[in-house]
């Protein structure tokens, strides 16, 4: 990170170890984190905060409280880009992707990561959002 | 190779003619399916041509434009749901209309691709829409032979598996790195919590186990002359080294020869899961009281905390598989989200019925009424 100032990083996800672990991470990573536990607390803390990044569990309090937070933030903060991580995957007979302009446009975040990816994977893929 | 016919229904030759080139010669290929599926599109220039179609030899997939020069798309849709065929549907549709596209997605389409669409766009859609006709298929032709794969609940069994393993992997790899130092307790916090998940993925597996047996109605129920006191005691006793931890006081209010004609298993289930849940969602120093009686034709057994309680907004959700109320104060609580579905399925076997009354912060009080001399299920 060098001098600048730290970057903030939002993160949600009610899982409270995979907070944790990536709270941890991210830190490591030289970057500030700010947690929430389910999409109510994020909107709270949205409320006077403007995070660098955002990062969001998809199944929460509902199945789709990720995307409906994304697309709630982006509405507030358009520039403040938003990696949705989710275990729903492919092979649970559930896809989501954002890889279509199509898709991006109605999903509105900016990277979907599947959890359990390494975390030197996510520095890079933060870094690459946040244009450092 | 089997190919799936597709009717696509446009009034522009173009797009008709690109997509049958599009799909000549494309192949899609499943892990489920032993062969390769192709397409055999047949197109048809207007609404009527297509119902025409549709009526003599139903397709797969129908590529459908909404405006057309006669009846319009939408309604060759609703021929297809009021026919209740087995015939998906894709919307092909320009972007100044997509507002309608997914409208009719509400109505039964089952997705729809914006025009011009590139072919790779047309392949892809092409790929998700006959994964889920075959996956239909199949879980239609399993229901029929009496399989009751149910792909809903596995989808979501895995997500709810994975959950605690990606957790203890996460763990794992921190005490692996050593990257909290060399000092074995600053891991400490880390191993209590992959224990944690370990335990609450053995009670997954469990109640599974208990779901797998209701569901396959394999076992053999023995339906006898049970006395309800002895079966509430013993989930008292097995809930014990819990209550004690925690400091919660379980007391037994029963009617006098409170028997019931039942399963004694099936029984153990339901008292086991609501004193657990009334242990676990309680308080420390919480009440846990159980009633048993006899009222009218039923036996009622209620299980009254003084816990954290349940929102109003909450209830509704509590008897589905694998929903967990989650909150601030239900986040330490390990649970498989199975219990309470177990309880109504077992109930409902006896054709009786699970109540809940529950006031945030003051506790829940779960009644199960069952009908005494009932029709059981056989």
């Amino acid at each position: 990170m060098g001098v600048e100032a730290k970057k903030t990083i939002l993160l949600v996800d009610d899982d409270i170890d995979y907070l944790f672990q990536i709270k941890f991470q991210l830190e490591r990573f030289g970057f500030k984190v700010v947690t929430a536990e389910s999409q109510k607390e994020a909107e709270q803390l949205l409320a006077n905060l403007k995070p660098d990044l955002a990062i969001l569990d998809l199944m929460m309090e509902n199945d789709d409280s990720g995307f409906i937070l994304s697309y709630k933030m982006k509405k507030k903060y358009p520039d403040v880009p938003i990696i949705i991580a989710t275990a729903v995957s492919s092979e649970t007979g559930m896809s989501f992707g954002i890889s279509s302009e199509e898709e991006r446009k109605w999903i509105r975040a900016d990277l979907y990561l599947e959890k359990g990816i390494r975390p030197e994977q996510l520095h890079k893929d933060i870094l690459k959002l946040l244009k450092l | 190779m089997e190919a799936l016919d597709v009717l696509v229904v446009d009034d522009e030759p173009g797009i008709r003619s690109g997509v049958s080139r599009i799909l000549r010669n494309f192949t899609v290929s499943y892990p489920f399916m032993d062969d390769d599926i192709g397409f055999n599109v047949i197109e048809a220039a207007t609404g009527e041509e297509a119902l025409e179609f549709i009526k003599k030899t139903p397709p797969a997939i129908v590529l459908l434009d909404n405006k057309l020069p006669g009846i319009q798309g939408v309604e060759v849709l609703e021929f297809i749901n009021n026919n209740q065929l087995d015939i998906l549907v894709m919307m092909i549709t320009s972007y100044a209309s997509l507002e309608l596209a997914v409208k009719a997605t509400t109505i039964g389409a089952y997705d729809f691709v914006p025009k011009p669409f590139t072919p790779q766009e047309l392949k892809s859609s092409m790929e998700n829409i006959s994964k889920h006709y075959f996956l239909r298929r199949m879980t239609r032709k399993m229901h029929k032979e009496g399989k009751q794969v149910r792909f809903q609940f596995l989808s979501v069994l895995s997500h709810e598996l994975k959950a605690p393993l990606n957790a203890i992997e996460g763990y794992l790899n921190i005490m692996q790195e050593k990257q909290m130092g060399s000092s074995m307790t600053a891991y400490d916090e880390m191993i209590d919590r992959s224990l944690a998940r370990v335990k609450s993925m053995r009670t997954m597996i469990m109640d599974l186990l208990d779901l797998t047996h209701i569901e396959s109605g394999k076992k053999k129920r023995e339906l006898r002359e049970l006395d309800l006191c002895l079966v509430a005691k013993s989930a008292m006793d097995t809930m014990m080294p819990l209550a004690i931890q925690r400091d919660v006081t379980m007391s037994l209010a029963a009617d006098d020869g409170c028997t019931y004609n039942a399963d004694s298993d099936e029984m153990v289930i339901v008292f086991n899961n609501l004193i657990s849940n009334a242990v676990k969602y309680n308080n420390v120093g919480g009440k846990v009281l159980c009633t048993i009686k006899q009222q009218d034709t039923n036996v009622v057994i209620t299980v009254q905390d003084t816990g954290i309680g349940i929102d109003d907004a909450d209830i509704p959700k509590l008897f589905h598989e694998f929903s967990r109320i989650k909150n601030a104060k239900t986040r330490e609580v390990t649970g498989s989200g199975l219990g309470l579905s177990i309880v109504k399925r077992l109930v409902l076997m006896y054709n009786g019925r699970v109540e809940v009354d529950s006031q945030l912060g003051q506790g829940s009080v779960f009644s199960v009424y069952l009908p005494i001399n009932p029709l059981v299920e056989g």
